[in-house]
């Protein structure tokens, strides 16, 4: 299954499922990602990490390792 | 009658223009009991008359009302437990659809809701079109067009919100879930129904099906009305093939997709925004290191190296140096005052005094540039950029400017870490900025340096290599504890758009954090340089107690021969070395001063050149270097710890970050002496053996393995007032 980890800059993506629970999961549906969201993945951090991704009409930027918990559609 | 609104909104919303517009200089900044977050308060304008006033109450900035950050808890805690008459929501007219995600929760509490849509010119500058008649009708709410910045429509808003609240009348949540969700709440609003308050129903039963523990706690159900809450919830799940949570969430941004639809009409080709311009070229994979190496370099160079130095040197030597300590001593001597009198005065209070205020000038130029950073929107940038280094030590990517500034000088590198949000960051951050050497403790690497290494260039380096690996590893041993664990620090960050802040703003905020250090450093600086002062100046000298000549007879100098056991593993155990730690306490360059007393030298060179010989000869190379790390790593001065103590703003942790620091100097030293002695002198004891003991242990808390948590532990304090 894709993640948002594996988007390439300059990509869309249509979001399926947030995996997990707790706090880093309902912060990520808090601020907009939630099932259906289209976002698009803007850049990467000069180090590699974060990355800045569109949602909501909006910038946003979060780790890696927490994108790795967002499932994605092409 | 006396009513009480709350302003609520996203962070980045205009909120904090929008509360000085609304109350202008009625402003009581305080913190919400029992933790850090700052807490605003004022009285709106116009409404200002005794018993009739209105008093405005700014939440935090927050996106929701989980229950995953302080911030969030905070502001829940608020508005469920002191029930404000009515709520104002500010919300950014250019990014309605997040904006709108809280208010859908706000609308559930029962609390009259009034909508401020802010930066309206910009929206229409777009070429975009809000309907705020349909808005209202969506969202049950009452809604004002504003533009916080410019002031338009905040005497209307005002107006509206305060009548508002004096009907008393609740505003009903115009939205509606899915079928089966709403089934599953009207379940559990029925269950609920007469334990919490008819008009927080809503909400409560919202809350249940999340399965909030917070709120299950509070609410104490029986284990039987919880079974058959959870039956609904899991057939819920079940039908919509998705957890509870996310159930929520995704049936409110629905729900904010309908209104959008409704009353917002988008330009149908969006253009690039200057704001994104500014950011292709700031966060440029290849051009963001360069640009921040940039900014930081004017930042450190106009705030501690020309401007800031120069204003602090000014309040130091001029004013406090110059002017006013001479005018006193001569005053108070023409009017024939009693010698220890003139003493305390002038040497204890009135220095004292100025040792606090000659920080402000620097400080404040550094604030400025901290409320820029801040609010054009470059301060989120700089955790973007810097994040992935920094979180490896259970820091913020913010925590660059705090270390850098403490560099300088580390009360305000201390004071700077109030740009960072999260709270475990924070306290991370203030820990450990003072590791780094200021200024301050320069002379006393010269001092060292000169005496016992020949001016050897290694050691000023070496010194700063101690400090970054002092905050390096207790980043890491810290956030392994239990104490750091316990709260998670998700990075799901906003980005906000790039503006330029307004100038009030700016001044506002630069002042609200000087003063703050005015009046609560304030208080420690002035006590503990007293004390000090006294305990040096007096002392049995001659048979009777009173002011002493000489140092040596000083209470002082007794305090040091008494306690310079304690530093006798770490090499330099002898009296005249504890006391000049003492006296580091003050300011660190005192260490110096000290020296050149006790060794009978009186006045002495900034580095104490006169006294190089004296103190070769009365330590070994490795006792002096044991010496230096101890006093780069120890409490930091008077003035830092009372940085600490204001940006901890809590007795525990104020006394831990200081214990923890001096522990640390102490066990680094320990090992330092110990196993520096026995490289070159090959003396093995039971010192040198703990000294290995303690290695192994600082080595199994770095490496030992931990997970991070998940769920956020609130203090007790305010854990407690979650109820209805």
């Amino acid at each position: 299954m894709a993640t948002l980890r594996d988007v390439k800059c300059g990509e869309t993506v249509r979001v399926l499922k947030i995996r997990g629970e707790g706090a880093v999961k309902r912060r990520i549906m808090d601020m907009g990602i939630t099932k259906n969201t289209e976002v698009y993945v803007r850049k990467v951090a000069p180090l590699g990490d974060p990355v800045e991704v569109t949602v909501r009409g909006y910038e946003l930027s979060l780790r890696k390792a927490d994108a790795e918990m967002i499932e994605v559609q092409h | 009658m006396k009513i009480k609104i709350a302003l609520a909104g996203n962070p980045n919303s205009g909120k904090t223009t929008l509360f000085n517009a609304l109350t202008g200089s009625n402003q009581f900044v305080g913190n919400w009991p029992g933790v850090t977050v700052e807490k605003k308060e004022g009285k709106i304008k116009g409404y200002t008359a005794k018993g009739d006033e209105a008093i405005l109450v700014d939440l935090p900035g927050i996106y929701s009302l989980s229950p995953y950050t302080l911030e969030e808890v905070v502001s829940r805690n608020f508005l469920l437990g002191e029930k404000p008459d009515a709520i104002i929501n500010i919300i950014d007219g250019t990014n309605l659809e997040r904006n709108l995600y809280l208010t859908t929760q706000l609308t559930e509490l029962g609390i009259p809701v009034i909508i401020a849509v802010n930066m309206m010119d910009l929206v229409k500058k777009n070429g975009e079109e809000l309907n705020v008649e349909r808005l209202a009708k969506d969202t049950g709410c009452k809604v004002v067009e504003i533009s916080a910045l410019k002031g338009e429509g905040i005497d209307q808003l005002a107006q509206r919100a305060v009548s508002m609240a004096r009907s008393g009348k609740k505003s009903q949540p115009a939205h509606s879930f899915e079928g089966c969700v709403e089934h599953a709440i009207a379940h559990i609003e029925e269950a609920i129904s007469g334990k919490v308050d008819q008009s927080m129903e809503r909400w409560y039963a919202v809350k249940l099906f999340e399965r909030d523990e917070k709120v299950r706690e509070s609410l104490k159900l029986d284990k039987a009305l919880l079974d058959h809450i959870e039956a609904d919830i899991v057939n819920c799940e079940n039908e919509m093939d998705d957890d509870a949570e996310s159930i929520i969430t995704g049936e409110r941004y629905n729900y904010i997709g309908s209104i959008i639809e409704d009353c917002y009409k988008k330009r149908v080709k969006k253009q690039m925004s200057a704001s994104d311009k500014i950011d292709r070229i700031v966060t440029n994979r290849f051009l963001a290191l360069p640009i921040f190496a940039v900014v930081m370099f004017i930042v450190y160079y106009v705030s501690v190296t020309t401007v800031g130095t120069l204003l602090t040197d000014w309040t130091n030597d001029t004013l406090f140096g110059e002017w006013i300590i001479p005018s006193a001593q001569s005053a108070l001597e023409s009017i024939d005052c009693a010698p220890w009198l003139t003493g305390l005065l002038v040497d204890g209070i009135i220095s004292g005094v100025g040792a606090v205020l000659g920080f402000v000038p620097q400080m404040l130029v550094l604030f400025i540039f901290l409320a820029f950073l801040e609010g054009c929107g470059y301060m989120a940038r700089i955790a973007f950029i810097m994040d992935r280094i920094f979180r490896k030590f259970g820091l913020s990517g913010k925590s660059f400017i705090p270390m850098l500034i403490g560099t300088g000088c580390g009360v305000p590198g201390v004071m700077a870490s109030r740009t960072i949000e999260n709270d475990r960051d924070r306290k991370m951050t203030i820990m450990t900025t003072t590791f780094i050497p200021c200024g301050a403790k320069l002379p006393i690497i010269a001092l060292i340096a000169g005496a016992l290494f020949d001016g050897a260039a290694w050691v000023a380096p070496s010194a700063y290599f101690v400090g970054i690996a002092a905050i390096i590893c207790s980043g890491i041993i810290l956030k392994k504890t239990k104490m750091f664990a316990g709260d998670p620090a998700p990075f799901v960050m906003e980005l906000p758009a790039y503006h330029l802040p307004t100038v009030g703003n700016v001044l506002r905020s630069m002042w609200e954090r000087g003063w703050s250090f005015i009046k609560k450093a304030g208080t420690i600086i002035l006590l503990s340089t007293i004390f000090v002062w006294f305990a040096q100046g007096f002392g049995f000298e001659n048979g009777s107690f009173g002011m002493v000549e000489d140092m040596e007879n000083s209470i002082l100098a007794a305090i040091g021969s008494a306690i310079a056991w304690i530093f006798a593993p770490l090499g330099w155990g002898e009296w005249k070395s504890a006391v000049a730690a003492i006296t580091g306490l003050v300011a660190k360059e005192n260490v110096v001063g000290t020296f050149g007393i006790l060794y009978g030298f009186g006045e002495v060179a900034e580095d104490g050149a006169e006294i190089w010989g004296t103190l070769a000869g009365s330590m070994t190379a490795v006792a002096a270097y044991s010496f230096l790390v101890f006093n780069l790593l120890c409490a930091p001065c008077f003035a830092a710890m009372g940085a600490i103590r204001r940006e901890m703003n809590n007795a525990k942790w104020f006394w831990f970050a200081i214990g923890y620091q001096t522990l640390l100097a102490y066990v680094v030293s320990l090992c330092v002496y110990q196993i520096g002695t026995l490289l070159t002198a090959g003396t093995f004891g039971i010192w040198t053996a703990a000294a290995f003991v303690l290695v192994i242990g600082f080595l199994y808390l770095l490496f030992r393995p931990y997970r991070e948590s998940q769920n956020l532990t609130v203090p007790k304090s305010i854990a407690g007032k979650v109820r209805a």
